[in-house]
C-alpha cells in the first residue's frame, strides 16, 4: 500500500501534504513526502532523529520552503503565515530571570504579532485564563515561566498556541525532555483538547509508545520517505521496511511497539 | 538641621546652570538606556551593547577629529555598526557573537587612531577623557533638545515593536510563524541601542555606557517578573542612580582640600553597580519578589 493509499478520506482535510520534497545543503530530507490531517484528528509524526520531522513541520508552517511539492492548509493554498495556525517549537529556552508571568506569555500568543503598546483588556485577560485553565496551569499562572518545570513550560506554551484559536495545532517533539509522568499527563492533555475544540493536532516524536493509546493517525517518516494510516496499518514489518529500505522487524511487547533493525533497535521503547 | 542639608547638597548645586544641563541630559539618557537595557538583557546581547558602546567611540573620536559634534558621531557611527552587525551576524547565536567581536575589535582600533590623531594634531585637549569617559558637565545646553528628539525615536521604535519584539525574544519559531518579520524587528530594536548608546556615550562615556544599558536593567529583573514592570523600574533605578551619581561628582569638590571633582561617570557606575550587589542578596530576593 502506498502513502495516497492510505491517506483518509471520510472528512474533509484540515492539512494536505503533497509530495514534498527538501534538500538542505545537499541532502535530501523529505523525498515526495505526501499525507493529510482530518479536522479534530490527533496525528502522531514518527520518526527516528534527523529523519526530517522538523524541517516537515517548518516547511506546513511556511518557514522553510520546500523543493517541490505543495501544503494547503485549512483548504488554501500558498501562504499559510496567516492563517490560524498553533505552534509548539522543539526547544524554547526560558531564562529564570525572563520577566514574564506563564500568564504574559499567553497573552502574547494572543496579541504578540500586533505593534504598538498592549492597553488593557478585560476579554484578553479572560481568554488567557480560560486557556490557563484548559491546559490545568492555574496554579503557576503568575509564576516567571523560566522557573517552571519542563512540563509546566509546556503547558503554559501550548495554552500560548491554543489562545489564537487554531484549528491545527503543531507540537515538535513536546515530550522530547519530559519524564514519563509529565509525557503521559501532556499526551491526555493534548487528546482532551483535541476532542473538546475540534483542533487537529500533529505532533512529532522520536518515540511513539506514550502517544499509542491516543494516537488516531500516524505518519511514519524514515530514510526522507512517509508512510501514513492508522497504526495498524503503518506500524507493520512490511511498510516500515519499505520505508527504511533494508528489514526493519516490529515487535509488540505489553501492548509496546518496538521497531528493531537488525540487532539494533532503530526506535527504542521506554 | 541646615548643616546636614548643606553636606548632602553642597553649596550652589540647585542654582547650577551646569548641574540643570547634568541632570536633564543624564535623566533622558538614563531613561532611554534602561528602556533598551531591559531588552539587551532578556535577549542576551549585552556583549553587542558594549561592542555597539565601542563603535560609538570610534563615532566621536572621528567627529572630534573632523570637528563635527560628537553627539553626531557617537549616534551616527552607532548606527552604522548596528547595521552592521545585524548584516554579518547570521541569525545563529555563535555567528552573532563572532560579528559582534569582529565588529568590537575594529571598533577600538578605530578610536585609538582618531584619539591620536586628535589629541596630537588638534587643539582638543581631554579628548580621550571626553570620549571614553563622558562629558555630562560640560556639554553645552544646546545639546539638550537634541538629546531629547534622538531619545523620543528611541523609545517610539520601542514601543512600536514591544510586542512582536518580546515574542521574538521568547521564541523567533513562533514569532515568525506568526508572520513577524523577525528580522526586521531585530533590527528596529538594534537601532534603538545604537541611539540609547550613543546617547549614553556622551553622558558617562563610551566605555562606560554598558554599565546604564544593563545595570539598572538587571537590577530590576531581579525585582520583578513582569516585562512592564521591570522596564519602569529600571528607568526609575536608572534615573536615580545617575542623579545621585551627579550629586555625588558635585559634592566631591568639597571633599579634602584638593577641590578637584571626581569624575560622574564613576558614581554613576559604582552606584549601579552597588544596586545590582545589593538585589543580589537571597534576603533581599526573597522580601521584593
Amino acid at each position: 500500500m502506498t502513502a495516497d493509499e492510505l491517506t483518509m478520506s471520510a472528512s474533509a482535510p484540515i492539512l494536505e501534504v503533497n509530495e514534498v520534497s527538501v534538500a538542505l545543503a545537499g541532502r535530501q530530507i523529505l523525498d515526495q513526502v505526501s499525507f493529510g490531517v482530518a479536522a479534530g484528528e490527533f496525528t502522531g509524526l514518527i520518526g527516528p532523529n534527523g529523519a526530517g520531522k522538523t524541517t516537515l513541520l517548518r516547511v506546513i508552517l511556511g518557514l522553510q520552503r520546500p523543493g517541490s511539492g505543495t501544503v494547503s492548509a485549512l483548504g488554501r493554498h500558498g501562504s499559510l503565515r496567516r492563517q490560524p495556525i498553533g505552534y509548539v517549537p522543539q526547544k524554547v529556552l526560558l531564562d529564570p530571570d525572563l520577566p514574564m508571568r506563564a500568564r504574559d506569555l499567553v497573552a502574547l500568543g494572543a496579541d504578540g504579532d500586533r505593534y504598538g503598546l498592549r492597553l488593557p483588556s478585560r476579554q484578553r485577560n479572560d481568554a488567557v485564563r480560560e486557556m490557563l485553565h484548559a491546559v490545568d496551569a492555574d496554579r503557576f499562572a503568575d509564576a516567571r515561566v523560566g522557573t517552571l518545570s519542563g512540563g509546566e513550560q509546556q503547558r503554559v506554551l501550548i495554552a500560548q498556541a491554543l489562545i489564537s484559536r487554531p484549528r491545527l495545532l503543531l507540537l515538535d517533539e513536546p515530550l522530547a525532555n519530559l519524564d514519563l509522568r509529565a509525557s503521559q499527563e501532556i499526551v491526555r492533555l493534548l487528546a482532551r483538547i483535541a476532542r473538546e475544540q475540534q483542533i487537529a493536532v500533529l505532533l512529532s516524536a522520536h518515540e511513539m509508545n506514550p502517544l499509542l493509546p491516543v494516537l488516531d493517525r500516524v505518519v511514519y517518516l524514515a530514510a526522507g520517505h512517509a508512510a501514513s494510516g492508522t497504526v495498524d496499518q503503518v506500524i507493520t514489518t512490511e511498510t516500515l521496511s519499505a520505508l527504511y529500505g533494508q528489514r526493519v522487524e516490529v515487535l509488540r511487547v505489553h501492548g509496546r511497539v518496538l521497531v528493531v533493525a537488525g540487532e539494533q533497535a532503530a526506535t527504542e521503547a521506554d | 538641621m541646615h548643616a546636614v542639608y548643606s553636606a548632602i547638597f553642597e553649596p550652589g548645586f540647585f542654582a547650577s546652570p551646569q548641574v540643570h544641563v547634568a541632570a536633564t541630559i543624564g535623566g533622558l539618557v538614563a531613561i532611554v538606556s534602561a528602556v533598551t537595557g531591559v531588552f539587551t538583557v532578556m535577549r542576551g546581547q549585552s556583549f553587542g551593547g558594549h561592542a555597539l558602546g565601542d563603535v560609538s567611540a570610534a563615532g566621536g573620536a572621528g567627529a572630534l577629529l573632523v570637528g563635527l559634534s560628537p553627539v553626531a558621531g557617537f549616534v551616527g557611527l552607532g548606527i552604522v555598526g548596528a547595521g552592521v552587525m545585524d548584516t554579518i551576524g547570521v541569525r545563529r547565536l555563535r555567528g552573532r557573537d563572532l560579528a559582534t567581536g569582529i565588529v568590537l575589535g575594529t571598533a577600538i582600533g578605530l578610536s585609538a587612531l582618531f584619539l591620536h590623531l586628535t589629541t596630537t594634531t588638534g587643539a582638543t585637549t581631554g579628548a580621550t577623557q571626553q570620549v571614553l569617559f563622558g562629558s555630562i558637565f560640560t556639554a553645552p545646553a544646546g545639546i539638550v533638545p537634541v538629546v531629547a528628539a534622538l531619545g523620543v525615536v528611541a523609545l517610539v521604535a520601542i514601543g512600536v515593536v514591544y510586542r512582536p519584539l518580546q515574542l521574538t525574544t521568547v521564541s523567533p519559531d513562533v514569532a515568525a510563524a506568526r508572520g513577524i518579520p523577525v528580522r526586521l524587528i531585530g533590527l528596529a530594536y538594534m537601532l534603538a541601542l545604537a541611539v540609547s548608546v550613543g546617547l549614553s556615550s556622551l553622558a558617562i562615556g563610551a566605555i562606560l555606557s554598558t554599565a546604564l544599558l544593563i545595570g539598572p536593567a538587571a537590577v530590576a529583573l531581579r525585582l520583578t517578573r513582569r516585562t512592564g514592570r521591570a522596564i519602569g523600574l529600571a528607568c526609575l533605578i536608572g534615573v536615580v542612580m545617575t542623579w545621585l551619581g551627579i550629586l555625588l561628582a558635585y559634592d566631591s569638590f568639597y571633599w579634602g582640600t584638593s577641590r578637584q571633582s571626581l569624575p560622574v561617570s564613576f558614581f554613576i557606575v559604582a552606584l549601579v553597580f552597588a544596586s545590582y550587589l545589593a538585589t543580589g542578596l537571597p534576603a533581599v530576593r526573597r522580601t521584593v519578589r
